[in-house]
């Protein structure tokens, strides 16, 4: 220490802390809409809780399985599988959760099932589809990309065949309360705090990180790096169980093509949010604000009544920049591009 | 009769063919919260070995990746052949005779030692795709012109860090560069390699090449360096010339104050038998190697790069599990299938290679301090005590006088000699009973050494055994109370301390 020069203003004019280089973007956006409204629409994008709330309900589902894909992407893998998992656990979950009585059920005899049976169902079901995929890369040694797009598509057609295309409806009471009111907010941001304790605390979270930012040195540093892959995939697998439960709570019905492309929204959330795709860095806090982003996006858009086509083309463009500006924010901290 | 103007351009000329080959001055370069360059200076003469000397810290990669143009500075003018030069990037420092081998190695793993050594300059058949036959074809040439025995066509990550090594030389060399730059090229080297590469050198520079020549290593300089300069703390401390000062005068420079190079073993009670191995084979890679560890004791272990020393502790700590033979730890036979298992039995392995094998990269300095150590004594309930591993990391950090504005820095941007002791900090952690480093004190500056050593040898007080291997041979003499010697797979001795020295372990190792 004593032979190091610090000096503290060229270090704090240097160095922005990356969570408050997210939340500016965060603000930013916000601020645009914003400004925008009063030109276009004459009135205050913000000031309007009831379209704020609406905001968060409609990303809470993505959001959660962005929290499941940030950690897969921290150990330098990936997860393709989370949209399709949603739509099985959706799926699956509801024909445990529909009303007594209700005679074109799945299972007739299996009605009005009490609340925890639909849940444990839809939140194994993901699970044990996350320890596949972690099973499958762990194992074989293929590719999270492969390993997962396979589970994608299967899960995929697992969702259509299981009731041959038929939507499932009429939920219990008890199941229907799940997706009421602000209850998937709440999930969301809880699931949020369990993983950011998760992953900053606990040992499963320094291992997570040592992996992705190098797999040789972590086996070396005596990390089981098979079984550690297998937890980070299968709690990803519960979490789109959970998110799949969600969905079908808040629908109050579930079919087949649900979740389609929240895997993307979800990797978006996490990469805008800061999670670098080669692994190692990442935070939970940059994820749940990437959500916010992704949300605050889509919804200014429909406040701004523009183009739903429009919407995606500027998504597209939204999450290369994010990108791209990570990449430069770590050029930044001097190392060379080369 | 020429005219006064073409007269003073020919002045001009012959001034700058006789001036220096590459002038840097008033160099400044901050990274956040460091200045790591401030008023820095340089001078390269044309077919000289110009050695750059200091602690661990001191500035002397970042200026080196400044002249290759890695970093631009924040002042200061770099002058080549005379002009004033602003480089844009590495390949512009190439392109104007330029050329660096750094300290970490950064070859591609999965590509041919050819392709490595060609890349961007690949030779094009007449469809413009690569025309893979003469590119190896140029790299027998270049191999034979170095005297290098590798073949162009194998994947570098089948070759030892000393082959990468040499390929890396060989790379920089085939640009047919004015200015070379080596950054401890010999911290993976063993002597032979060494005095091969010393021969490489020798023959640039007769070919006029300017060569800036980074190390540690004291005796290197008096062979091969003409002139030196010394920095510390960033800052430009003085050059002379090297047959005119004594290694005493040197160390002076480089840490203001007298030391002792080496740290001899202290005597510690050598007491029961540890870990005894017997008859341990690695089909293909090494045979039949028996031995006992004793608690207190330090075994050393040489041979030539290639001779399997890495590969037999890779297989003692289940990297590469062993094929056949018996370990027993206290007596005990046990199975190592995998490092997690050796660290069951109190082992800790300080690796070789630092980027492949030790550092997390993206990581700060704590992350990668505390790794090893969050076995169960440091963590409850799956969480991490992190009080107490802070404390324990902050003493470590204090013992080995890592140097750094925080442990909250990454470790990327630590240099090499302090990245190497951020990971025997990770080792000493764990509070092993049986140690085993690779090249512990590679890269690593005079003062901080012996500090190591010194540090080895109180643990061997406290009765941890000892498992150390070392391309330097005086460290391997002066720490070791037994000396094992492999050649090509083969044990080939075991020397006692007493009736060890270089000749003896050199005629073993070589055979
Ligand atoms: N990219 C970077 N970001 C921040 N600090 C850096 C960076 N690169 C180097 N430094 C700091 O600059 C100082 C000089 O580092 P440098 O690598 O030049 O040392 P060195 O003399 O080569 O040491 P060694 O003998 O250990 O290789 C160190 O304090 C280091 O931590
Ligand atoms: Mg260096």
């Amino acid at each position: 220490m004593d032979n190091v020069q610090i000096e503290p203003a060229a270090r704090k004019a240097r160095r922005l802390p990356a969570d408050l280089g997210i939340l500016m973007v965060l603000v930013g956006v916000a601020l645009v809409f914003e400004i925008m409204g009063w030109i276009f629409q004459g009135q205050s994008f913000l000031m309007n809780p009831q379209r704020l709330t609406i905001m968060i309900l409609q990303v809470s589902v993505v959001g959660i399985i962005a929290i499941g894909v940030t950690q897969v992407i921290i150990t330098g893998g990936i997860d393709l599988s989370s949209g399709s998992v949603v739509a099985m656990t959706a799926m699956v979950a509801m024909s445990f959760a529909q009303a007594a009585g209700y005679d074109r059920a799945v299972y007739p005899s299996l009605t009005g099932l009490p609340v925890l049976v639909p849940l444990a169902i839809g939140l194994g079901l993901g699970l044990l589809a996350g320890i596949v995929n972690g099973q499958l890369i762990a194992r074989t040694g293929i590719p999270p990309f492969i390993a997962t797009l396979g589970m994608m598509v299967t899960a995929r057609g697992f969702a259509k065949w299981y009731t041959k295309g038929q939507p499932i409806s009429f939920p219990t009471d008890g199941f229907a309360a799940i997706g009421n009111g602000a209850l998937p907010v709440f999930i969301f941001l809880g699931v949020a705090v369990i993983f950011h304790i998760l992953l900053k605390y606990t040992r499963y979270g320094k291992f997570t990180y040592a992996i992705g930012a190098n797999a040789q040195a972590a086996r070396v540093s005596g990390i089981n790096v098979q079984r550690h892959l297998v937890k980070v995939y299968a709690l990803a697998g519960l979490l789109s169980g959970l998110a799949g439960v969600v969905t079908a709570a808040r629908a109050e019905t579930a079919q087949a093509g649900m979740g389609m492309m929240y895997e993307l929204d979800a990797i978006a959330a996490a990469v805008i949010g800061g999670t670098s795709l080669s692994g190692g860095r990442g935070k939970i806090f940059g994820t749940v604000i990437g959500t916010l982003i992704l949300g605050l996006m889509m919804s200014g858009f429909t406040f701004l009544r523009v183009d739903a086509y429009y919407q995606e083309i500027v998504k597209g463009v939204i999450i290369v920049a994010a990108v791209v500006a990570d990449t430069y924010r770590q050029k930044g901290r001097g190392k060379a591009g080369i | 009769m020429i005219s006064e103007r073409t007269q003073a351009a020919i002045d001009r000329f012959k001034s700058k063919a006789d001036g220096p080959l590459l002038e840097i001055e008033g160099i400044r370069k901050e990274f956040p919260g460091v200045v790591a360059l401030d008023d820095v200076r340089l001078s390269l003469r044309r077919g000289t070995v110009h050695a750059l000397m200091g602690e661990n810290g001191a500035g002397k990669s970042t200026l080196m990746k400044i002249i290759a143009g890695i970093y631009t500075p924040e002042r200061g003018t770099i002058r080549l052949r005379g002009d004033e030069v602003t480089l844009s990037g590495p390949l512009d420092a190439l392109e104007r005779g330029i050329a660096m081998i750094h300290q970490e190695l950064a070859l591609m793993p999965y590509m041919t030692v050819a392709e490595n050594i060609w890349i961007r300059r690949e030779p094009l058949n007449r469809l413009g795709l690569v025309d893979h036959a003469a590119m190896a074809r140029r790299t027998r040439d270049l191999f034979a012109r170095l005297n290098i025995a590798i073949d162009p066509l194998t994947e570098v990550r089948f070759l030892t860090v000393a082959q990468r090594q040499m390929v890396e030389i060989a790379k920089a060399v085939s640009y047919d560069s004015d200015v070379l730059i080596m950054d401890e090229p010999t911290s993976a080297l063993t002597e032979t390699e060494v005095a091969h590469l010393f021969a490489i050198i020798r023959d640039l520079k007769s070919r006029g090449i300017g060569i800036v020549y980074i190390t540690h290593k004291m005796n290197e300089l008096f062979e091969i360096a003409d002139e030196f300069s010394v920095f510390r703390d960033g800052r430009y401390v003085g050059t002379h010339a090297s047959n005119e000062v004594t290694r005493d005068d040197i160390i002076r420079m480089m840490v203001g104050r007298d030391i002792t190079d080496m740290f001899p073993k202290e005597p510690a009670d050598i007491s029961d038998t540890i870990l005894s191995v017997d008859g341990l084979s690695l089909d293909g890679v090494f045979h039949d190697i028996s031995f006992d560890l004793r608690k207190g004791e330090i075994l050393g272990l040489a041979g030539l790069v290639g001779s399997g020393r890495s590969n037999v502790a890779e297989a003692l700590f289940g990297v590469t599990p062993a094929t056949s033979g018996r370990i027993r730890i206290d007596g005990q036979a046990v199975r190592i299938a995998s490092p997690a298992d050796a660290m069951k039995h109190g082992m800790a392995f300080l690796t070789e290679d630092r980027k492949e094998t030790g550092c997390f990269l993206p990581l700060s300095i704590l992350e990668n301090m505390q790794l090893a150590m969050l076995q169960d004594q440091n963590v409850r309930l799956g969480f991490v005590e992190q009080r107490a591993v802070n404390r324990q990391c902050a003493e470590m950090r204090e013992t080995l006088r890592v140097k750094t504005p925080s442990m909250d820095e990454r470790i990327e941007n630590l240099s090499g000699g302090n990245q190497q002791k951020v990971l025997i900090a990770r080792w000493l952690l764990t509070r092993p009973r049986i140690l085993i480093l690779d090249e512990p004190t590679r890269g690593i500056d005079v003062g901080a050494k012996a500090e190591i050593h010194r540090l080895i040898s109180r643990l061997a007080g406290q009765g941890v055994a000892v498992i150390m291997i070392s391309s330097e041979l005086p460290e391997v003499l002066g720490m070791s109370d037994r000396i094992m010697v492999m050649h090509e797979g083969h044990m080939t001795g075991i020397l006692d301390r007493a009736e060890a020295d270089q000749v003896k372990i050199m005629e073993l190792a070589a055979r």
